[in-house]
């Protein structure tokens, strides 16, 4: 099926999300969808299916105009989508979410669920995306619930699959997995829409490559175009791949931890696995530890665990020797830990308070902000100001509330308050998560900064390219545990076995024992 | 490895072995130090048949100290080996059941002990079946409104609207059918308003629900007030539905009159509880309620309409609410008196919570607090020295030891009371 956007634009309020967009996907190709995050790849692949409506514009259909008012009208024309956020019900079995909306019945509209399993079955062996009908879709990995979201477009004929950032949450093995998948598919004559930010992934497996900025379409390039032409069509100006930074000169232990357990927290399941599991590593002063690994293998819980905010049943952590296992979250960030957490909007400031206010969260009750039961406010509006100035924060006012400004800047904001006192320890998780480039250089020469001055990092990040960037070490981290210490050098393939549990078992444990005995031994980078 | 993992269950684990050994033992020691060591000399009498039954089956006598002994005995034996032994899912629960029903027993015995009047259990048994009829419909009212993801606080209201629309309806056109209806429709009426400004507006499903209740209870005492009372025969004197005893199955002893002779109300109720069940877990439309009650935008991308649904279940549940409502005039007692739900409807709430939105678990939470309803009814009118007031504690000391024993995390639908917006 040909499928051609003309002249698509989609506007939220001032906002132009989608620009005109011209868009032509040919029988049996796969169709990059290239840009930076908030470029309007999203927006428009919901536009397309059917879930937002287009202020201006057509899609045309192999020559027939034709409008979506809703997913069902997408669904109808043979349209399918893999969104990046799975679209299925955690509690409903593989074969019930694959037929949701299409069910299989008997008369009275009971449930046929052996001919619903059977055409799941069917379909599923097929394109060699394996799935059982019967399992729940809470039990299975990601990478699974990828391939029910793929079957489930499938059975609804779809003969153009939209995949909105599908690698996001896989393991570089089960992303290889995919573009077999993937290559099979356009084999049997489906069109695919790829959107992704990720260069290589895109000129490994596309067809033809679009390149989206600001709601505009920039360019389509063949996928042998170059990675610094991609980039510079992506960001608009040139920008550096790698950061520059010196080889790394660890001082003392500043972070010790060993054997640290968290159980899942979640809910109080007794049988669930724990969510840290025996997890040991010491970090020093003046390096970077990463941890790398697929979203959900427990690095958010040890993050959390490490700054208080969950407790653990097993293990201890200390801070340049001082035991800190059990102390509250404020102890720790007086003790000199600073923090970046996952969800900046929702742990890392308050959106409703003005960018001084969230710049002095942590020491609001404390000279020079509060003089007994008052705060003094010129000291804290002076803080703010020198520290937007410092940060390049963009904002209009020191007053303006957080929640306003775009996630580049309130990361500065966080960023700010978090190393602008002195800290020893610096634990950052996934510190650049839908960031612009621009930001995430910043952020990045920041955080090396802080490595520089003797300050003591652990980086969590679930993309790759960012551990590279920025890890002296790197600790992969699957199911709770950690899989394995490795130095930088090592390749893609090797951190993505890691990441995908492979090396568990006691070569992971004298790995960790190696690391955390030696450091000055091979896990330490030249 | 398992080892690490023994050590994180570990604690938590033997506190809640530990809390439910406890409870198992103050049970026991009610049984033997109150039941028992308090308890009237003489045998307990319990009656197994109703006057006028086909078959006679004999009353059961038994000495009530020895027996409440006995079985507080049982209790303290099982809430050592509770606290000593990790038991399987299975006897977990079945320990539980067993020493609730051992207290329950023992209770009776001691009420009974001594006494001329013989306790009839399929009396009790039958009134605590009638009893929990607005609290069963009112937990499927509320199964069928939250498994599609709106929160029904106003069952209560619900529940109010119907007994008041089936007795003035029932009393003014002298139609019993006719009344019920119309209590139906009562209470899908508070639904309609709950949907609109739950679904269309967003507004704050439980203040909704609240501000509905409120208003439901105003306007039927404003109504009972200056409508009800001037013009009583007329409009306030509905007559009741009749018992309606199955053939065959009401012969039964013991069963046929507990379960198969009663008004219409108890086996509308069967059917609910059957369709409600089967519908929400056999058939498509129960798949796509429960779809957009967990994750309406992945329902939403199938091309299923996660507002329609909302709709049609917030009415469907005030409809069933309703009827349940009428059962408390046109059922029972007739004419309407103000606040006569006097609660149901947030019990009905607990009863779906604690049945964990499921539709069998909220009819067996249903079932309990009926039970200790008509209990406390009972033995008032045995006139045991108990105050009517513990009694009326027992549903929820019940609920406690229940959940506190279970273990398990209740789960309620992952979108319940959140809004859908698009998008």
């Amino acid at each position: 099926m040909k499928l051609e956007l003309r002249g698509i634009t989609k506007r939220f309020g001032s906002l132009t999300a989608n620009d005109h967009i011209d868009l032509t996907v040919l029988p049996g190709q796969i169709h990059a969808l290239l840009g930076e995050n908030g470029a309007g790849k999203t927006t428009l692949m919901n536009v397309l299916y059917g879930l937002l409506q287009p202020d201006e514009g057509e899609f045309i259909l192999d020559g027939q105009p034709t409008a979506f008012h809703s997913p069902k009208d997408a669904i109808n024309a043979g349209i399918g989508m893999v969104h990046q956020h799975f679209m299925l019900v955690p509690v409903f079995t593989v074969a019930e979410n694959i037929t949701l909306g299409v069910e299989r019945t008997h008369a009275l509209g009971l449930l046929d669920r052996r001919r619903t399993r059977r055409d799941v079955r069917e379909l599923s062996e097929r394109y060699g995306l394996h799935v059982d009908p019967d399992a729940l879709v809470e039990d299975i990995p990601v990478g699974v619930q990828q391939r029910v979201e793929i079957v489930k477009a499938l059975l609804r004929e779809a003969r153009v699959l939209i995949l909105d950032e599908p690698t996001a949450v896989l393991t570089p093995g089960e992303t290889e997995d995919l573009f077999r998948v993937m290559r099979e598919l356009k084999a049997g004559g489906t069109s695919i829409i790829f959107i992704s930010h990720k260069l290589r992934e895109v000129q490994a497996i596309a067809d033809t490559i679009t390149v989206l900025r600001r709601g505009k379409v920039v360019g389509e390039r063949p996928p042998t175009a170059s990675d610094s032409e991609l980039a510079l069509l992506m960001v608009g100006r040139k920008v550096e791949l790698r950061v520059t930074k010196a080889p790394a000169q660890p001082g003392d232990v500043v972070l010790d931890v060993a054997g640290l357990t968290v159980p899942t927290g979640d809910h109080l399941l007794t049988d669930h696995p724990a969510a840290v599991d025996d997890v040991s590593f010491q970090v020093r002063a003046g390096e970077i530890l990463g941890i790398a690994g697929v979203q959900g293998n427990g690095q958010t819980e040890l993050c959390e665990a490490l700054m208080g905010l969950l407790p653990s049943v097993a293990g201890s952590v200390r801070l340049s020797g001082r035991d800190i296992t059990s102390a509250t979250p404020r102890d720790r960030l007086r003790a000199g830990v600073g923090y970046i957490p996952e969800d900046r909007q929702e742990d890392g400031l308050v959106t409703d308070f003005s960018v001084a206010d969230n710049l002095i969260l942590d020491v609001y009750d404390r000279p020079p902000f509060a003089s007994g039961l008052s705060l003094n406010l010129d000291a804290i509006r002076s803080t703010a100001v020198k520290r937007v100035a410092d940060f390049d924060i963009r904002t209009t006012s020191t007053s303006t509330p957080t929640g306003t400004l775009s996630g580049g800047n309130q990361q500065k904001v966080i960023l700010a308050r978090e190393i602008g006192r002195d800290v020893k320890l610096l634990v950052a998780s996934q510190p650049t998560r839908g960031l612009d480039v621009g930001s995430i250089e910043f952020v990045h020469r920041r955080i090396v900064e802080q490595r520089d001055q003797g300050v003591a990092v652990v980086i969590v990040s679930s993309e790759l390219d960012e551990i590279y960037a920025l890890a002296d070490r790197i600790a992969v981290m699957y199911e709770g545990r950690i899989t394995g210490f490795r130095p930088p050098t090592t390749s893609a393939e090797e951190l993505g076995l890691l990441m995908a549990g492979a090396g568990t078992g006691p070569d992971a444990g004298t790995q960790a024992g190696a690391a955390s005995d030696s450091p000055g031994e091979p896990t330490e980078p030249v | 490895m398992t080892a690490v993992a023994s050590v994180i269950r570990a604690p938590r684990t033997v506190n809640r072995r530990l809390l439910t050994a406890a409870a198992f033992a103050v049970l026991g020691l009610v049984d033997v130090f109150v039941f028992g060591h308090l308890a009237h000399a003489g045998d307990a009498t319990f009656g197994l048949s109703l006057p006028g039954a086909a078959v006679t089956v004999p009353s059961l006598h038994v000495p009530a100290a020895p027996v409440a002994y006995a079985l507080g005995a049982a209790s303290i034996v099982l809430a050592i080996g509770r606290a000593a032994v990790e038991l399987g899912q299975r006897v977990r629960r079945v320990t539980i059941a067993a020493v609730l029903l051992f207290f329950v027993v023992a209770l009776l015995c001691w009420a009974d002990a001594g006494n001329a009047i013989p306790l009839n259990l399929v009396n009790l048994l039958a009134v605590a079946l009638s009893s929990s009829i607005p609290i069963i419909l009112g937990a499927m009212a509320g199964c069928l409104c939250e498994r599609s993801g709106v929160i029904n606080i106003a069952i209560e209201g619900q529940l109010l609207f119907g007994a008041f629309g089936a007795a003035v309806v029932a009393s003014a056109f002298g139609g019993l059918w006719l009344g019920l209806v119309t209590g139906s429709l009562a209470g899908g009426l508070i639904a309609v308003l709950l949907a609109v400004f739950a679904i269309r507006y967003m507004v704050d499903q439980i203040i909704l629900g609240v501000v509905l209740n409120v208003f439901a209870l105003g306007l039927t005492d404003f109504l009972f007030d200056r409508v009800l009372t001037p013009y009583q025969n007329r409009l306030n004197s509905p007559a009741t539905f009749a018992s309606v005893k199955i053939p065959g199955l009401g012969d039964i002893p013991i069963i046929g009159p507990i379960f198969f002779d009663s008004t219409i109300f108890l086996y509308i109720t069967y059917a609910v509880v059957i369709l409600v069940q089967v519908g929400l877990f056999r058939t498509r439309w129960g798949l796509r309620v429960r779809a957009v009650g967990e994750h309406p935008t992945a329902a939403d991308t199938v091309g299923i309409r996660v507002l329609g649904i909302r709709y049609r279940q917030v009415i469907l549940g005030g409809l069933v609410a309703g009827i349940g409502g009428a059962y408390l005039t046109i059922g029972s007692v007739g004419s309407f008196g103000e606040d006569m739900s006097s609660g149901l409807g947030y019990i009905a709430l607990a009863a779906l919570i604690f049945g964990r939105w499921d539709p069998l678990g909220a009819l067996g939470a249903a079932l309990i607090f009926g039970f200790a309803t008509s209990l406390e009814q009972i033995l008032s009118t045995l006139g045991t020295a108990l105050p009517s007031n513990i009694l009326l504690m027992a549903p929820y000391v019940v609920t406690i030891v229940a959940v506190a024993s279970r273990g398990g995390k209740i789960r309620p639908p992952k979108a319940d009371g959140k809004p859908y917006v698009k998008a």
